[in-house]
Formats: C-alpha cells, structure tokens, sequence
C-alpha cells in the first residue's frame, strides 16, 4: 500500500538575532532532516520531552510552519511545492486538533459557525447539506444540537476539545494531526476524549499523526511510535515492539520514567535507567550523538559521528550500541 | 451584547457620560428648531449679559445670540469631533493590522512611519497641515485625522502581534480561510475593544484640537464654532466675560462626557485593566 503520507529530510529552522552586526546569522536548527511514513488508517504517534521539534516537525508537515528543506508527500503530491491557493484548497484533507482549547476556538464566534466554515470556504455540499452535517457531527462528537448557538466561553474544557474535533471532521479528512489534544484537559475528560479519537478513527477510516509527551496515551492510540530527540527521530517502531523491546536508550530512558502502577517504589521497584542533564542546544547541535552527553552507553565514537537509523530487531535505530536494556526488561 | 448593557449601565461614570453626550448630541441635532435664524445673524444689542430678556447666554460685541452659536457650533464639534476620529481608526487599524500580522520588514517600515507622525507635535502638524490645505471643514477633518491615527495603529498592532499567536488563527488557516479573511473576520472581532474605547476618547480629544484650531482662526469661516466663540471673545474678556466663558464651558462638557463615556467603556470590555472594578 502506498503511504498517505511520506516525509523526507524535513528540516526546519529559525532564524536567531546576530550577535553583531558583522557576525554570520545563527539558525536553530529545531527539526533535523527527519523522515517517516504514514500509512492510511494508521497513528503515529510523535513523542519525546519539551524542545524536542515534535510539535515543529508536525506543523512544518502540514505547512502551518515555514520548513527549510525536505519533502512532505502526502497523496503522492509534494505538499511544499504546492501554491498558496492550492494549498488552501488542500487542507480539506488535513486537519488539525489543538492542545489548548481554550485558544483554538475563536471566542467571538458562535460554535455553529466556527464548526460550519471551513465547509463553506472548501465549498463542501450545498448550504443546507453544511447545516445538517453540522448537527450530524456535533451528535458524532457527543455534543447536543441545541447548543449550536452558544460561545466558546459557554463550554468546558473538554466540551471545547469536542468542538474543535467536530470542526477538523467536517470536511471529511483523510488525516487528522493531534498536538498534544489531551494534555490540557483533566484526567476524566482525557479518557473520553481519547477514546472518542480511537472511535473516530476506526468508524471513518482516518490517519492520525498525533503529538503527546505521554507515553500512555501514544500507546492506546497509535499504531507506531517515532521518538524524537533534538529534532531527530531516534526510535521509530511500531508500538508493541517500542513498548517492549525499546532499542534507543533514550526510548529505554524515557519508557522507565513513565509512572507505572506495576513498577511502584513501595513494590520495591528501582528505576534502572535515570537520566539527569538537559539535551544540548539546538543552536550549535553536537557532531555525534545528541544524546551521547547524557548516555549510559555512551563511547568517543558516539561524540564524533552522527548515527543514522537503522533496523535493529523489530524497529528503526538510530544508535550506534543499540538493543535492549536487560536491567529494564527484568523490572518489568 | 444584553449582558454588555447591562454592565454598561451599571457604571456609573458611564452613565454619566452616555446621558451628556445624548443631550449634546439632541441639541446638535434641533438646532434648527430651537434657532431656527443664523446664528452669525444680529439679535440684539451688543455685549448683553446672560439671562437677558430673551437672550439665555447673552450677546456679543456684535449682538449676536450666545445661545445660538452654543446650539449650532455643538454640530460643528460633534461632527468634526466623530468624523475625523472615524478616519483615523480607519487608517490606524488597517496600518496596525498589516503591521501586525505580517510582521517582519513590513512592520518595520510601517512602524517607523508611525514614529515619523508621532514625533512631530500634533497640534503644530495640524496648524501646518490646515493653514496649507486653507481652513475647510474637509482640511479640518484631514488634519485631525492625520495627526490621530498614529495612537490607533500601535495599539491595533499589538493587539494582531498577540492574537495572530493563537491557536484560533491557526485553526482559521487550517480551516481555508484567506489571509484577507483572516484577518477582517478571525482577529480584527478580537481586537476591537480597546480600540473602542481609544475611540472615544479620541472624538475628545478631537474637539480640542478643532477648538483650538478655530481659536487661531483657522476654523471654517461658514460655521460657528465653539473655539472662534471664544477666540472672538478674547479681548473682551474684562468686561464680557460670559463670551469666552460659556464656550469654553460647552468644550468642557463635551469631553469631560466623552471621557467618562470613554472610562465606561473601558470599564465592560476591559474589566482586568480598569481601576474602578479592581479590589
């Protein structure tokens, strides 16, 4: 099957203030020449810590951010080489669900018409077809049609994240991109809303790239799991694979922090791998390893070269000593 | 927009200023009726002091009705006041709102442009500005615009460099709208309120200028206005007292009820900046 959507050595990168006026202009490099693939009907989930150029590699993916160089082909169409107009016409396919929902809404817009118009600007069926697939998806979304005629500020939190889905679904998508769309909202809510995503996807068929920091959701919603370290995909597998065998000891690091309810302290349980120290900066990024300075593996090789990824038991790598942690496997 | 109302009128300056400005702006409007003659017409004698027989306010050194020019200058301020404020918003918020969605080198050159206006003196630009367009109510109008609109524009640009970082404007991109789009009906609803709220303390501040203007003599000499009342009755002011007086009392009324007007309004859109709500 070919892939909905196939990136290839994105970059992005933001220019900084100069030093002197003299001085060559420093660039954060925040995305480094990443690459994945998306199948149809599938999630991928991006995780790794703050900073690490997940949020800005999904948005230089659907252009809401200016990428510097690679290719994003999504329906065999290299989406950065479209037009201003044709790009907008595009984003029927793509939509977008944000982390806040308190800023994702325009609070001086009825919540009818801010679900209602990005139908009526891709010109989506007939005007009364639009009114009804509004009722229809905000009955989809667990929300009551009379409400349609209220303000943003009249929902909660959760409510409001309901909202936003109905809005991105309206145009019938083919891919849905969530950054962080539960983060913000209470544990409870998460729930529902997590399970209102896994619904969605499998009653219309969507693909989903989807941006968490929590492990735990990624694993109950994604099929693959990319792992992303200063602005490079460090592990990418599928999620039974990275969940159990994990071959980057960034993604060992990461899965041993997570809070667990079977590994608990008063069980006795001692995390293996602890991690302490900051990532390097992006601005002048290390030739080896990004990791290698908070790496327990870590040997010169890793200081000087940059490794790449590559198949190592059933994921993508990119280590130069990967494979599993035993300390990690026999804890859990 | 009832919930508005409501707080609206629960602000006392508000009020205040609201019931002045509709009595002003009821005497502006049946000035006609109530002087139905011109008001540069000779009444009666000259320099008759207020509460005369017949004449309200008294005359002047020509024996001209007070009280008229008081009811039909209120038209000149008022509609030069409002005019000229709605040609500087028009300006200002487009120059803010390019300035700040855009952002980048177009920010820049528009923003120094801004400065440009707002280091010179406005009332010194005005004075230029009408003695060279020759007084008119048009070049009066143009003048004041000219030197008002610099305020709005920052104020409009900051507003669009917050709000174009929300995540609303992204959805709009992500949603097809235009950036002409964008821009007119995503943020512009956003950043109105204190625009708002600028705006009518700039028709106050309008009218001082026009007042002061027509002081200098650079008004437009077919209307009666409340500045030339008093420059007129400036070197009579020791023993006519009441020709630069009850004016000047006209101008204090206006703006002291636009400002209180102005407070009220800032009070219901921006209740987090107003002192009147804080505790």
């Amino acid at each position: 099957m070919s892939p909905l959507l196939d990136v290839r050595d994105l970059t992005v990168r933001f220019p900084m203030p100069k030093p002197s006026l003299f001085a060559p202009r420093p660039h954060l490099e925040a995305v480094r020449q990443i690459s994945f693939t998306l199948e149809p009907g599938r999630a991928l989930g991006i995780v790794g810590e703050s900073g690490s150029g997940k949020t800005t590699a999904a948005m230089a993916t659907i252009r809401l951010t200016e990428a510097s160089g690679g290719e994003v082909h999504f329906d065999g169409v290299d989406l950065l080489k479209l037009s201003p107009e044709k790009m907008r016409m595009r984003r029927r396919d793509i939509q977008l669900i944000f982390q806040d929902p308190y800023s994702s809404l325009n609070p001086r817009t009825r919540v009818n018409d801010i679900v209602r118009e990005p139908m009526d600007l891709m010109e989506v069926g007939t005007p009364a077809e639009r009114r009804e697939r509004v009722v229809e998806y905000f009955r989809l979304v667990g929300l009551r049609p009379d409400q349609l005629d209220l303000f943003p500020h009249q929902f909660s939190g959760g409510q409001r994240q309901r909202i936003s889905i109905a809005r991105a679904l309206t145009t019938d998508p083919k891919l849905l991109v969530c950054d962080e769309p539960v983060s913000a909202l209470d544990v409870a809510i998460q729930a529902q809303i997590l399970n209102l995503l896994a619904r969605l996807k499998d009653e219309l068929g969507l693909s989903y790239l989807f941006i968490s920091h929590d492990l735990g959701v990624v694993r109950h919603v994604c099929d693959d799991v990319a792992v992303m370290y200063l602005g490079k995909i460090v592990e990418h597998a599928p999620r039974a694979a990275l969940f159990d065998a994990p071959q980057h000891p960034y993604t060992q690091a990461l899965i041993s922090a997570a809070p667990s309810l079977a590994r608990r302290k008063s069980k006795g349980y001692v995390r293996p791998l602890k991690v302490s120290g900051d990532p390097p900066s992006p601005i002048n990024p290390p030739p080896g390893c990004a990791f290698a300075e908070r790496c327990p593996r870590a040997q010169p090789l890793c200081r000087e070269v940059q490794p790449e990824l590559e198949p190592v038991g059933g994921s993508l790598a990119a280590c130069h000593f990967p494979g599993p942690d035993e300390a990690l496997r026999d804890a859990s | 927009m009832s919930d508005f109302a409501r707080r609206f009128l629960g602000s006392r300056s508000g009020m205040i200023g609201l019931v002045l400005l509709v009595l002003l702006v009821l005497m502006a409007l049946s000035a006609d009726l109530l002087y139905p003659q011109d008001p540069w017409r000779m009444a009666g004698r000259p320099n008759l002091p207020p509460f005369t027989e017949g004449f309200l306010f008294g005359t002047d050194q020509l024996g001209r009705d007070v009280a008229a020019g008081i009811v039909h200058g209120a038209r000149m301020s008022l509609m030069i006041g409002f005019a000229s404020s709605v040609a500087a918003i028009g300006v200002g918020v487009v120059v803010g709102a390019v300035a700040g969605y855009f952002s980048g080198w177009v920010d820049d050159v528009l923003m120094r442009l801004t400065e440009f206006f707002q280091t010179i003196p406005s009332f010194m630009l005005a004075i230029v500005l009408v003695a060279i367009f020759s007084p008119s109510l048009e070049s009066i109008v143009t003048a004041i615009a000219v030197v008002s609109w610099p305020p709005i524009a920052r104020l409009v640009r900051a507003e669009f460099l917050s709000l174009r970082q929300r995540d609303f404007v992204k959805a709009a991109r992500v949603g097809g709208h235009s950036r002409t789009n964008i821009i007119v009906s995503q943020i512009l609803p956003n950043a109105l309120s204190p625009v708002i709220v600028m705006a009518s303390l700039m028709v106050a501040t309008a009218i001082l200028i026009e007042s002061g203007l027509s002081f200098l003599g650079l008004g437009d000499r077919n209307f009666i206005t409340w500045g030339f009342m008093i420059g007129a009755g400036r070197t009579m002011i020791r023993h006519a007292w009441w020709l630069s007086a009850i004016p000047g009392l006209a101008i204090f009324v206006t703006v002291l009820a636009l400002n209180l007007f102005g407070q009220g309004l800032s009070d219901v859109l921006n209740p987090r900046l107003s002192r009147s709500t804080r505790t």
